[in-house]
């Protein structure tokens, strides 16, 4: 059952072997074991990491660990004021000495997707690899990572209905291949032979994808998974982005009538998935976020592990709506209404 | 003798630059928390009964009756309890 999970995300994910898929606790530890499986290895003085100033701090914290270690440097390519990425600065920071692209395909504050098939190629002609954390796009949208060309595609269970402590990393099966095992221990070994003239162990490797699962895995993890894979591709991936759009457009029309709330990020759906970012006027986000606790709606805030991305909308913090299949248009009308009570205060 | 723990399930510091505190009261002693800081800290302003802004002496504050309360500009956990020790015994 395990391994016919790992062949269910493979297909749902467009991966061309199931040994590319690699299970891991989520997309922070998928995101982490590129950095040292690969980064440890591969990058060395002066070579050069790009990333963008609206990754999530897992997409951030790994490399600067990295960086310190091996004396790589990050490079952060520019946001947008209204959220979107500077595609120019983010091309023109590549160069000769750039060896991994690592870019979120959706904004986890702002929704904005990202063209990462775009950015793929660039990496690619560049002699760089290209890693998609996918945490925001995987469970919102359809997601080919032959169509990208992606290296390496990151994303977790708990956000697309699956549950926590679950995730994936994909990777192109000869990188796995060619790449250092993450953690040590069973199931990731073939053999583990003591030499009695030596006095040591020899160690033998399994093959990808279990070199890089040390341990006993997270089995119902990975079944609980495979359903809500198997679930979510019973409604479409179609029919649940083009419902989240839906509400998105409608959310953000509906909050345009409320005069004290600013909403962050751009406002074209064209542009975005479902999340809006926001502000009360005289509110903290965390105030935001307590009042509508106390009407059973859960929203996020704070920096949303995204303070650069704040630092660049010079905000202290923010509060951000966020929806997924199971949100309906009468939930967003009580959501208003709500925030209009807010306003009073 | 009672003391601020037997209220207080959690605290929470937020993030974000604002650095709030949140209380989340113990649910089967949420009502008796909110009934005995109604009655000592002062009423500023309420929103359909179940948000309060309140202030006791400097230090602002909201409740909500759901049991949760924000702190604004809190130096540490010790000035915490010291507020807390004066809204619940």
């Amino acid at each position: 059952m395990y391994e016919s999970a790992r062949e269910k995300i493979a297909k749902f994910v467009n991966a061309k072997d199931s040994a590319g898929i690699i299970f891991v606790r989520g997309t922070t530890e998928a995101i982490n074991l590129v950095a040292y499986s690969w980064g440890l290895y591969n990058l060395k003085k002066g070579d050069e990491v790009l990333v963008s100033l609206m990754e999530h701090h897992s997409n951030i914290v790994p490399w600067e660990i990295i960086s310190k270690i091996t004396g790589c440097i990050i490079m952060y390519a520019k946001v947008n004021s209204n959220g979107t990425l500077d595609y120019e600065d983010f091309e023109n920071k590549f160069s000769n000495k750039t060896r991994i692209a690592s870019l979120s395909h959706v904004s986890n504050v702002t929704g904005v997707i990202n063209d990462v098939k775009h950015i793929a190629k660039v990496a690619h002609d560049h002699g760089a690899l290209m890693l998609v954390d996918g945490a925001q796009s995987v469970p919102h949208m359809p997601v080919n990572v032959r169509d990208i060309d992606a290296d390496f595609l990151a994303f977790s269970g708990h956000k697309m209905l699956g549950p926590t402590g679950i995730g994936v990393l994909y990777a192109k099966k000869e990188l796995l291949e060619k790449m250092e095992p993450f953690q040590g221990g069973g199931e990731m070994i073939k053999e583990v032979s003591f030499s009695g003239a030596k006095e040591q162990c020899d160690v033998r490797l399994n093959d990808p994808p279990w070199k890089f699962e040390a341990g006993t895995p997270d089995i119902c993890g990975a079944i609980a998974l495979k359903e809500a894979v198997s679930y979510l591709e019973s409604i479409g991936m179609d029919q649940v982005q083009g419902h989240e759009c839906f509400l998105t457009n409608y959310a953000i029309k509906r909050m345009q009538e409320c005069g004290k709330v600013t909403l962050h990020g751009p406002t074209d759906t064209a542009l975005k998935c479902g999340i809006i970012p926001f502000s009360v006027e005289g509110l903290s986000s965390h105030d935001v976020a307590l009042f509508f606790d106390n009407y059973g709606i859960m929203i996020r805030s704070g920096f949303h592990c995204a303070q650069p991305l704040h630092q660049v909308f010079r905000l202290q913090s923010s509060a951000r709506a966020s929806f997924y299949i199971y949100n309906t248009r009468e939930e967003i009308d009580r959501f208003i209404e709500v925030l209009k009570e807010m306003e009073q205060l | 003798m009672p003391t601020v723990d037997d209220y207080v399930a959690r605290i929470e510091g937020t993030c974000g630059e604002e650095k709030d505190v949140i209380v989340v009261f113990k649910y089967d002693k949420k009502d008796e928390a909110v009934k005995r800081i109604l009655a000592r800290a002062q009423l500023k302003n309420t929103v359909a009964g179940i948000i309060f802004e309140l202030t006791l002496e400097d230090v602002s504050f909201r409740l909500y009756a759901s049991g949760k309360a924000i702190f604004r500009s809190i130096k540490n956990k010790e000035e915490l309890y010291s507020i807390l020790t004066c809204l619940l015994l």
